[in-house]
């Protein structure tokens, strides 16, 4: 059994949103490919089998990270478009596009050549339930999950002290900021 | 080509697609994407190893995975959070003309 139709259609899918995403020349243009690349992707966890996580990347990544995506180009003026050329025909710009081609081109051979890959043969689809996941997520990996709800809130906090950072001259926001901080 | 290699290729290659993004773009929020766009190529390589490897029945793939999805949406937050905190002060997101550290 090789690749079966629909993972080639949603490969190409996600392939061809991340390439428009990374050669575009306006921001928001390369945000909406964004959206396409990482929806493929979710569809492409689905097709695998990962209900749980596709529908977590669906939630995460084009409901919250690209949306975030959209709001920094349009807070930074990028929705104006990029004037100083997105796509720098430097040294530099060659230089990063070889280096891709290149870290392409080992992992190309270290699957062609690796004896895993080649035995991974066509095996049935694992059956997991949600209610699987809830019993792993609360008793084998339950430290874990503590430490990303630590970290997630951490990194909360930090990114409104960052992106608030410059209005502590304004009297009433630097207050609300705070005073939210103590409570 | 079995499943398994084909679901590495398509993860090579979308790794490379970030990779090139994060190198040559100038923009600071695209080279971000590109960042992401490389770690959703290590997630789908976690998903390929847990469908098709020798244990699923242990899930360590899918919630491997799950834990990748919320750190890379703090990450997110926090590097989009940095870029408009240097937009704000240098009035560019241009990675390129961000030369110095100092404020």
């Amino acid at each position: 059994m090789g690749m079966t139709f629909s993972f080639l259609i949603l490969a190409i899918m996600t392939l061809a949103g991340g390439v428009a995403a990374m050669t575009m020349r306006r921001l928001v243009h390369c945000a909406l490919a964004l959206v396409v690349s990482f929806a493929g992707l979710a569809a492409l966890y689905l097709n695998l089998g990962a209900e749980f996580a596709g529908l977590a990347q669906l939630l995460v990544y084009v409901g919250a990270i690209a949306i975030l995506i959209v709001f920094a180009i349009l807070l930074t003026r990028g929705g104006e478009g990029e004037p100083e050329g997105s796509f720098s025909p430097s040294p530099a710009g060659i230089a990063g596009a070889v280096a891709a081609l290149a870290v392409f081109a080992v992992l190309t051979w270290a699957v062609e050549t690796s004896s895993v890959a080649r035995a991974g043969a066509a095996v049935a689809a694992p059956q997991t339930t949600m209610r699987e996941i809830g019993f792993a997520l609360m008793q084998r990996y339950v430290l874990p999950l503590e430490v990303i709800a630590l970290m997630l809130t951490a990194a909360l906090i930090g990114a409104v002290i960052l992106a608030l950072r410059e209005k502590r001259n304004e009297p009433a926001d630097g207050t609300a900021q705070k005073q939210g901080l103590r409570a | 080509m079995t499943p398994l290699a084909g679901c590495l290729l398509v993860s090579a290659l979308l790794f490379s697609i970030g990779l090139a993004g994060a190198l040559t773009r100038r923009s600071a929020i695209l080279v971000l994407a590109g960042i992401e766009l490389m770690l959703n190529a290590a997630n789908l390589n976690f998903i390929a190893f847990w469908r098709f490897g020798a244990h699923p029945e242990f899930l360590t793939g899918l919630i491997f995975v799950i834990f990748s999805i919320a750190v890379a949406a703090a990450e997110a937050a926090v590097g989009l959070a940095l870029i408009l905190a240097i937009y704000r002060h240098a009035r560019t997101s241009d990675v390129s003309e961000i030369t110095e550290m100092k404020g």
